[in-house]
């Protein structure tokens, strides 16, 4: 009963400010959907402590979806321990920022109809995360994806805002058909969809073989590899990544709830869902730890270059994105939902502490107009410091428990993988703490190079607003010291219980703890490293920055322009398939099946009328000839045809 | 037996004697007496309408087999009075405001009711032929009935010669099979060809040329294609009311007697003439879809539309099943209903005491008259077969019929050329709805007028709502014409 509230509470809210939006206005609205959410997070708050502390693990079926020979399942809420983790993340962290929206959004024209779609975010999530068989997972997939474009596109009057949706939305069907085939190759293999059926059945199928696309091999890798897919997709892992970045054309508090916090982790979510099957892909895991690694690298490099105050947090989202992944690819994956849930707190925070400065800074997103203000915005100030340590991993913040047990997992894995996640995750922390405080530096110290009028303006954000950016630093400051024990210290295997399988052997993070002290040490030293680095850039000699950029111009244009990779693929997919569509379109529909088909037969028909009008001659003898001819030509058929 | 004789053929003695009774009045009172000449017609067909429907039934045959009364002709006949009745009240006003009231057409068009009742009751080849020159001979005089206008003669003439031709093929075809059956009764004619069947002959080419004469001459009647040519000249050239009985009641009489002959004593045959009966309905279904495209004048088009019905209505007669047949008279009485109601809008067409008759005229008529407008639409739609309007259920059962007899091409044909047709009658809503307003129709239309519309165009539109009478009615009447 209770968590059937949690996860309805948010679609009643949605439904309310969506449909009645006009008649409550936006106060009704806001207040309406915080209400439910925060009663919904309150619930989720019980459920977890029954759940992952108690022990109360349960499967709740609402009703039947689909009942079609062996195609059976129900709606359904699973709740074990990671379910409840995530449903407290998810509430706790979405209802702290419909809080903060209600001052951010409050000049805005639409207010009902943003709370609703934050709402209905919520509510798919919350299905995706307690989905019990695939297809409820996949319904709560698409559905945040959905709202995600709803979302990114809210201004949709902005050119730029309607393309990131519609980019979002492509690029995650491309991960998408990964996993509706994954989805499909599972039910192929297994003949059920329900992951208590599946996971049963997979030591079984272990040594199974698949053919697919005429190559034959081993079934789970390839579901596994296809289920990832779709992880990569929408968890903006490299080669699918470029939509996030693009994302930030959304309003800020839903770059910080949908694009930092919460359904980017989707895809990590789903791949702890379905260790038991991983674990019996050891190949498939290999490629998620290298595409982790990858991502971690990648987006660190693109982020240390990159102007726009969001643009950086998003590159740092990527970027932490892979560290989660490269932890799943080496079997920790409770270290993995460890970063996930510290990395929601500290990642909100730092998004919404980058909305307050915009706020404050009237709409302004580039850190080359800011500077100066931390002591007009000592609040905001003061946060953003918590989020960036956090996410540099220094200690006792939340992200130092989380990323430095990723990292010595990685390298107590024992594996060439491992060892290399391990090398660029430690490049990757460098540069984290780098940049962070590149964009510290930037935003809050130095001169001041915003408009005098600008400047006059810089205040502090309301009290709605920073009363949340309180609420996650907590989280940002106490997370990961509170979660260590149970995530992933010596209490890691009672408190998640089956919710995660790891195979004998696999065990990465019990190696963890046994890892040479300079291995600890390291990511710390790279923090500081970085640190240090920032400050010498930026506050002791910030003439070195343009210096290098003029000595490093090809890097430096590399790194600007992200690789790339958007240019890549619009020479590679857009451009070709904007020529095929435009070829189609005018010389295959236009000429072929609009000429031959509708104008076509349109076109014959007028003749036909016009003939047919023209018998019409008004001679009486052509008339009677036409009688004549008529019965002489029946009589005519009908023996000849019955001769 | 001649008193039992004179009840069976009640309705059909007191129509000739009331006609030939109010013709006197008529005679003796002058033009002056038209509107209660008119009024006591109405009143006659209505009460043979309580009669046929409620009277006493004399079922069986009569006078020496050349008469029949049965369920199947009941029905039938209830619907021609309905279309006369209907098409009757309607010509009044049109007559006054043309100023060329004449009493004699009122008595016309009752001899004419009255030569389709006998032709649906006809049970022999001889009765046919009577009740069929009853009825064409008082049509060609009221064709010609404004005497005065170029039109409407040429329209008289015309239709008189090409009757005169189609009547000559009759004749002709009902000769030939005499001479090859030996017999002109209905009955006797079964007979034979049950014999001959079970015998394991097929029919004598003699029989089967003579029936295809025949069904040229009734084709003709009913405007089915190659037999139509009449049919737009004499709509148009006829002064509108009396086109709109045309449209009506003749044809259900033709048709009525057109399913007799085939479904009865030539049941035997289905296989030699059903191919025949698929070629008229096919070119018939054809051309009334395409040629109404480039029409102009509304009379036209709606020959044109008839043309098509027929063709449709022909598809029922084609299965050569008591489906079909059930078919064909659903598909005939909502034809009816739909055919008054329209030609009712077409006669309300005046603008400054001036008949219309421009497709074009009928813009933004939703702005002047919406409730005309609305009628109207309803009755396109209706014809253009869009659910839930009940044209839609009259091509449903036909095409339904076809496709259980097997014949997929027909009723594929079919929906095509009633696609094709969609596109005039909807660009008559379309005129209506979203083109700017020419000038207003005459207002009032009269009261009887309002009667005719709210009532076809209630039916027409809530037919789906209870179907029930109509169906079990034509089934019922299809079943007596089989059992028969």
């Amino acid at each position: 009963m209770l968590e059937t509230a949690v996860v309805i509470l948010p679609l009643i809210g949605a439904a309310i400010a969506g449909l009645f939006g006009r008649a409550i206005g936006g106060r009704g609205a806001q207040v309406v959907t915080c209400a439910l959410l925060g009663v919904s997070a309150l619930f989720a708050m019980v459920v977890f402590k029954q759940v992952a502390i108690d022990g109360q693990t349960r499967v709740t079926e609402l009703f039947t979806w689909i009942d079609s020979g062996a195609f059976e399942f129900s709606w359904a809420i699973k709740l074990d321990t990671l379910s409840a983790v995530m449903l407290l993340v998810v509430t706790v962290v979405s209802w702290l920022i419909h809080i903060y929206s209600i001052g951010y959004m409050s000049h805005d024209k639409s207010v009902p109809r943003f709370f609703s779609y934050l709402s209905l975010f919520t509510f798919f999530m919350l299905v995706l995360v307690t989905a019990d068989n695939f297809v409820q997972l996949f319904f709560g997939w698409e559905g945040v994806g959905l709202a995600s474009y709803l979302l990114i596109g809210f201004w949709y009057h902005k050119p730029s805002a309607n393309a990131a949706a519609i980019k979002a939305f492509l690029v995650n069907r491309v991960g998408d058909i990964g996993f509706a085939l994954g989805v499909f190759g599972t039910f192929a293999l297994f003949g059920a969809v329900g992951f208590e059926q599946v996971f049963a059945a997979v030591p079984g199928q272990a040594e199974a073989t698949f053919t697919f696309l005429g190559i034959e091999g081993h079934a789970l890798t390839i579901i596994c590899i296809l289920l990832f897919i779709g992880a990569m997709g929408k968890s903006a892992q490299i080669v699918l990544h470029t939509w996030l970045p693009d994302a930030m054309e959304g309003p800020t508090p839903v770059s910080a709830l949908i694009h930092a916090a919460t359904m980017v982790t989707a895809g990590v979510f789903l791949l702890v869902r379905l260790s038991p099957m991983f674990e019996y892909a050891p190949v498939a895991l290999e490629l998620v730890t290298y595409v982790g690694a990858a991502t971690a690298f990648f987006a660190a490099t693109v982020g240390l270059v990159q102007n726009d105050i969001k643009r950086v947090i998003a590159y740092s989202t990527i970027s932490q994105l892979g560290y989660m992944f490269f932890a799943i690819g080496v079997s920790a994956y409770g270290a993995a939902i460890f970063h996930l849930m510290t990395h929601a707190f500290f990642k909100a925070l730092l998004f919404l502490g980058a909305g307050s400065v915009i706020h404050a800074m009237s709409d302004e997103q580039d850190m080359r107009k800011m500077g100066g203000i931390w002591r007009r915005v000592p609040l905001t100030y003061g946060v953003m410091w918590i989020g960036s340590l956090a996410l540099a991993g220094v200690p006792p913040f939340a992200g130092f428990f989380s990323k430095d047990m990723i990292l010595e997992a990685a390298y107590a894995a024992q594996s060439s993988h491992g060892a290399l996640a391990f090398w660029l995750g430690i490049a990757a922390a460098f540069m984290t703490a780098f940049y962070s405080w590149r964009l510290l530096f930037m935003v809050f110290h130095g001169r001041p190079r915003a408009t005098p009028e600008v400047m006059s303006r810089v205040h502090e954000s309301p009290k709605v607003m920073t009363l949340p950016l309180i609420g996650l630093a907590i989280g940002a400051v106490f997370a990961g010291y509170l979660g260590f024990e149970a995530f992933v210290g010596e209490g890691r295997v009672e408190f998640w219980g089956a919710a995660i399988l790891v195979l004998e052997g696999n065990d990465a993070i019990e190696a963890a703890h046994q890892v040479p002290l300079w291995v600890k040490l390291l990511p710390l030293g790279m923090g500081a490293g970085g640190i240090a680095l920032a400050w010498i850039m930026y506050v002791r000699m910030p003439a070195i920055p343009a210096l290098l950029a003029t000595r490093l111009r090809p890097l430096y244009l590399f790194l600007l322009n992200k690789w790339y990779f958007d240019e890549l693929y619009d020479w590679a997919f857009v451009r070709p398939a904007h020529y095929l569509g435009r070829g189609l379109w005018k010389s295959g529909d236009g000429a072929v099946i609009d000429g031959v088909g509708p104008d076509g037969v349109a076109a014959v028909a007028l003749v036909l009328a016009r003939r047919a009008s023209r018998l019409q001659t008004g001679y009486l003898y052509h008339y009677a000839f036409a009688m004549m001819i008529g019965v002489a030509g029946l009589i005519t058929w009908y023996i000849v045809s019955h001769l | 037996m001649i008193p039992l004789d004179l009840i069976t053929a009640l309705p059909e003695l007191l129509l000739a004697c009331l006609a030939m009774a109010l013709l006197m009045f008529g005679v003796f009172r002058g033009d002056g007496a038209t509107p209660m000449v008119l009024l006591l017609s109405v009143v006659t067909l209505v009460v043979l309408i309580g009669l046929i429907a409620l009277g006493p039934r004399g079922e069986g045959v009569a006078f020496d087999g050349l008469f029949i009364s049965d369920f199947y002709g009941d029905f039938m006949k209830v619907l021609v009075l309905v279309g006369s009745a209907t098409a009757m009240a309607m010509s009044l006003r049109y007559f006054e405001a043309e100023g060329v009231v004449r009493f004699e057409y009122p008595i016309l068009m009752l001899f004419a009711t009255l030569g389709m009742m006998m032709m649906i009751s006809a049970n022999d080849l001889i009765a046919l032929y009577l009740g069929l020159e009853l009825q064409s001979l008082s049509l060609y005089v009221i064709a010609a009935i404004r005497r005065d206008s170029l039109r409407s003669t040429e329209a008289g003439l015309k239709y008189f010669v090409l009757g005169a031709l189609s009547s000559g093929m009759l004749l002709y075809g009902a000769s030939l099979i005499y001479g090859f059956a030996g017999t002109t009764n209905f009955e006797t004619l079964a007979d034979v060809f049950a014999e001959l069947t079970a015998a394991g002959h097929g029919p004598s080419l003699g029989v089967i040329v003579g029936l295809v004469f025949l069904l040229s001459g009734l084709a003709f009647k009913i405007s089915a294609v190659p037999f139509h040519m009449w049919t737009p000249d004499v709509y148009e050239g006829a002064p509108t009311p009396i086109a709109a009985f045309f449209a009506t009641a003749p044809k259900i009489a033709a048709i009525a007697l057109l399913a007799r002959i085939m479904m009865g004593p030539f049941i035997e045959f289905v296989a030699q003439w059903q191919q025949i009966v698929v070629v008229i309905s096919i070119a018939s279904m054809v051309l009334g879809a395409f040629a109404a495209i480039y029409q102009t004048n509304i009379k036209r088009l709606m020959a044109y539309s008839s043309i098509g019905h027929v063709g449709f209505a022909l598809v029922g007669l084609a299965a050569g099943t008591e489906e079909g047949l059930r078919g064909l008279i659903v598909y005939m009485s909502i034809y009816v209903i739909m055919n008054l109601g329209t030609w009712g809008c077409i006669l309300c067409m005046r603008q400054k005491g001036v008949m219309v008759e421009g497709i074009e005229d009928l813009k933004g008529l939703s702005k002047n008259h919406p409730m005309m407008a609305l009628a109207l639409g309803i009755f396109m739609f209706s014809m253009a077969g869009i659910p839930p309007l009940a044209g839609f259920f009259g091509k449903l059962y036909v095409f339904l019929a076809a496709i259980e007899a097997g014949l997929y091409a027909l009723a594929v044909i079919g929906v095509l050329s009633s696609v094709v047709g969609a596109f005039y009658y909807l660009r008559i809503v379309k005129l209506m709805y979203f083109d700017e307003p020419v000038e207003a129709f005459d207002t009032p239309i009269g009261r009887e007028m309002t009667v005719v519309l709210t009532g076809t165009s209630l039916l027409v539109l809530l037919f789906f709502v209870v179907p029930g009478p109509v169906i079990r009615g034509a089934a019922a009447a299809a079943a007596a014409l089989f059992a028969g």
